[in-house]
């Protein structure tokens, strides 16, 4: 069975990294339906826009505490508070990012939320901790020594994260392929739950610190007052060419043409002698080598793994994902980087224990205002 | 002839349910095992109605379970100590401050909150489609319960707050009924037959609503929107009914709760029960009454008597340094897995849910 077999023939979502402008269906028919389709669009800008700019009004007026000098509270009136919530945020937006693109590369080929995911990407973490124990990288490391053995770590839980996700998918997708949706994402679940408590009897069950091997924390230099940390580059030094690389093999290789084919038409493509189950395959393993380099990054950056990170860092990047437009590469990327951002903000203006409801809050805005996200366009499932 | 015999068979059910207790100690594991066991076999029952007979995914069932809770632990505690409500309450309850009503009127204010959430819950999700539902219902979900651990932050006036985070609302009454007095948890007995009484009212509603024009409809949507919505069937008005009725359901479970374990804590409501919850459903077997309560049961049992007091020590004797009770959630996960590649059905299958799932060609 196909499986846009039964499915309006609406345009699909695409994984190609240029999609064409949504037709505009209908608008004559229903008038409302374009004032909604704009009112969603810049409704939802708005909606992203209020927290930076009200924080950065409240900052400028108001003023924010930067610290104590002898008993009284020093009160700065700039931006540089914002700017590095900004900075912070960007960089943590980084690896929601490679996460979303997993979730947007397997919803756009069979319109599954790979539940498990957030889960793959904390194997991923483990894996390069362990790893690197392994290779005997620690705080003594010399500078050449560490690259080497993070390169080698990067490699190994890249393949490892890779072909976990190939596995899931063979053993719990698979097999319910022609089965109602709700079918996968149920075993998705379930497959989430098994990995976590793998996690849970790996590692146990509270966080576990790990060596800060690069110091993060270590600023390199200062723009405008903001310091950016060592974390920061590094987030942004394994992102971008990982997304460049990406994209490259998406819309140049043979294999990335087969995977666009097969996520605008599983059927036709099988019928243009595309081998559709090895294509799939091979989406899951772009999705699974992404998470497991967010999970190195994330262990790098955050200096502590645990077996529950996946499940919080899935939604976010779910959240990422949906924002930027599901299915669409560059939308998960944007969408991570400002989920990244209003994360921060609320983790520095709110507190921490409210960023999670600041973060579904969020979602279930986008998904009222504007289900197909930021760059994404109509589907059946986000009307 | 067939009709006399499901009779027959629905009475053989409630008797042996009611004198069931009788053969077990008054205050035993099992006993509490069966207590639990048959609350869930209630909120089994809600969440079928939404994600079985209408088929909307819902991930954020800890919702209910949580508000349930909760409008016992405002309603039926000294929390809100500034006010001095008492309804039909014992003698005791009756001196002290806070909102004390009969349990009978938490249940049905517990299920009215939950069933006005509910349809909060089910607006922004109207325009969506399957999976995207299930992501706003966990939203929801995750939502409520960091309110629920944050709520000690969150003043409601005079001094009080909105929930009491993880330190919990504790001393909240017991079922009182004049007559019978309150309950204790020395002689589980009545415990056991409130739970099973709340169970037989669900049951009874659930069975009615199946075979109603609601219940139809709700299975119309499922099967095909479009064609439902253009023969007439009001969509907004269907799918948000199917929410608030699946919810009060689950508020009214979760209240009973909230008084059993004499505790409302929000380190509860975690996104696994919602997850615990829908993999009774689906053992079961989606849409189907007899499966969700069959299912509800047996992860019941599973997770309060065969996990912690039977099997435990397994994986110590296999050489294992780990207790079963971690994983726990990680056996129902797998439990999902197996069931949904094995036995997409579930036990008891609903039987038009069979024939779909059945390839035309498997004889």
């Amino acid at each position: 069975m196909g499986l846009v077999h039964h499915l309006e023939p609406v345009e699909t979502t695409t994984i190609s990294p240029a999609p064409p402008p949504a037709p505009p269906p209908a608008v004559a028919a229903r008038p409302l339906a374009a004032v909604r389709r704009y009112a969603g669009r810049w409704g939802l800008i708005a909606a992203l826009a209020a927290l930076p700019v009200y924080y950065g009004i409240s900052d400028l007026t108001h003023g924010y505490q930067a610290g104590f000098v002898a008993g009284h509270a020093v009160i700065h009136h700039d931006l540089s508070k914002l700017g590095f919530n900004f900075a912070e945020g960007l960089s943590n937006g980084a690896i929601w990012a490679l996460i979303a693109i997993g979730y947007t590369l397997v919803y756009g080929i069979i319109e599954l939320i790979n539940f498990a995911h957030g889960d793959v990407f904390m194997i991923g973490s483990f894996t390069a901790v362990g790893l690197w124990a392994t290779l005997g990288l620690g705080l003594t490391t010399g500078a050449l020594g560490l690259i080497g053995g993070l390169i080698v770590t990067l490699v190994i839980t890249m393949i490892v994260t890779g072909s976990l996700n190939v596995l899931i998918e063979r053993v719990a997708y698979r097999p319910l392929r022609s089965a109602p949706k709700l079918a996968s994402l149920i075993t998705a679940v379930g497959f989430s739950f098994i990995l976590q408590n793998v996690g849970l009897l790996w590692r146990g069950g509270s966080p576990q610190s790990v060596n800060d091997l690069i110091r993060a924390q270590q600023p390199v230099f200062t723009i405008a007052g903001v310091p950016i940390l060592r974390g920061y580059i590094l987030a942004f030094a394994v992102m971008i060419p990982l997304v460049f690389a990406l994209t490259w093999f998406i819309n140049t290789t043979r294999a990335g043409r087969a995977m666009r084919a097969t996520a605008q038409d599983p059927e036709a493509a099988r019928l243009m002698g595309i081998n559709v189950n090895a294509t799939i395959s091979l989406t899951f393993a772009l999705g699974g080598m992404l998470a497991g380099a967010a999970g190195l990054i994330y262990a790098l950056y955050e200096t502590n793994v645990w077996y529950f990170q996946g499940f919080k860092a899935g939604l976010i990047a779910f959240t990422a994902a949906v924002m930027g437009g599901i299915g669409n590469v560059r939308g998960a990327v944007l969408g991570g980087l400002i989920i990244g951002v209003i994360q921060s903000l609320a983790d520095s203006r709110l507190g921490p224990e409210w960023t999670e409801a600041v973060v579904f809050g969020y979602l279930i805005a986008i998904m009222v205002l504007r289900p197909r996200g930021l760059l994404g366009e109509q589907t059946r499932e986000a009307g | 002839m067939t009709r006399w015999r499901g009779r027959l068979l629905a009475g053989l059910l409630i008797v042996t349910g009611i004198v069931l207790p009788f053969g077990f100690g008054s205050a035993s594991g099992f006993m509490n095992a069966t207590i639990i066991a048959v609350a869930y076999a209630v909120m089994a029952l809600g969440l079928n109605i939404v994600v079985g007979f209408a088929g909307l995914l819902d991930l954020g069932y800890v919702a209910f379970y949580a508000l349930g809770a909760y409008s016992l632990g405002w309603l039926g505690s000294g929390f809100f100590f500034k006010a001095h409500i008492h309804v039909l309450v014992s003698a005791v309850a009756d001196t002290l401050p806070g909102v004390h009503l009969n349990f009978i009127l938490i249940l049905i204010g517990a299920a009215i909150i939950c069933a006005a959430a509910g349809a909060l819950i089910g607006l922004p999700t109207l325009r969506l489609r399957g999976d995207y539902i299930a992501i706003v219902t966990l939203a929801f979900g995750e939502i409520i319960g960091v309110v629920a651990v944050n709520g000690q932050s969150v003043h409601v006036g005079g001094g009080m707050t909105l929930t009491a985070g993880n330190l919990g609302i504790s001393a909240v009454d017991a079922p009182y009924f004049p007559g019978i007095g309150s309950f204790g948890l020395l002689d589980l007995r009545p415990w056991y037959w409130l739970i099973f009484a709340i169970l037989l009212v669900v049951l009874f509603v659930n069975l009615r609503l199946r075979d109603s024009r609601l219940g139809r409809a709700w299975v119309a949507l499922r099967e095909d929107e479009v064609a439902a919505v253009s023969m007439g069937i009001p969509l907004v008005k269907t799918k948000l009914l199917a929410y608030s009725i699946g919810a009060a359901f689950g508020g009214m479970s979760g209240a009973f709760f909230g008084t059993y374990y004499t505790e409302v804590n929000a380190g509860q409501f975690q996104f696994g029960f919602s997850i615990f919850i829908l993999a009774m459903v689906i053992i079961g077997g989606l849409g189907s009454i007899w499966g969700a309560v069959v299912g509800g049961l047996a992860l019941g049992y599973i997770n309060n008597y065969l996990i912690p007091d039977v099997l435990n020590g397994l994986p110590a004797r296999l050489g294992l340094n780990f207790q079963l009770t971690e994983v726990e959630f990680g056996i129902f996960g797998f439990l999902l897995v197996i069931m949904m590649v094995l036995r997409p059905q579930g036990l008891i299958p609903e039987r038009r849910r069979r024939l779909e799932l059945t390839p035309p060609d498997a004889p």
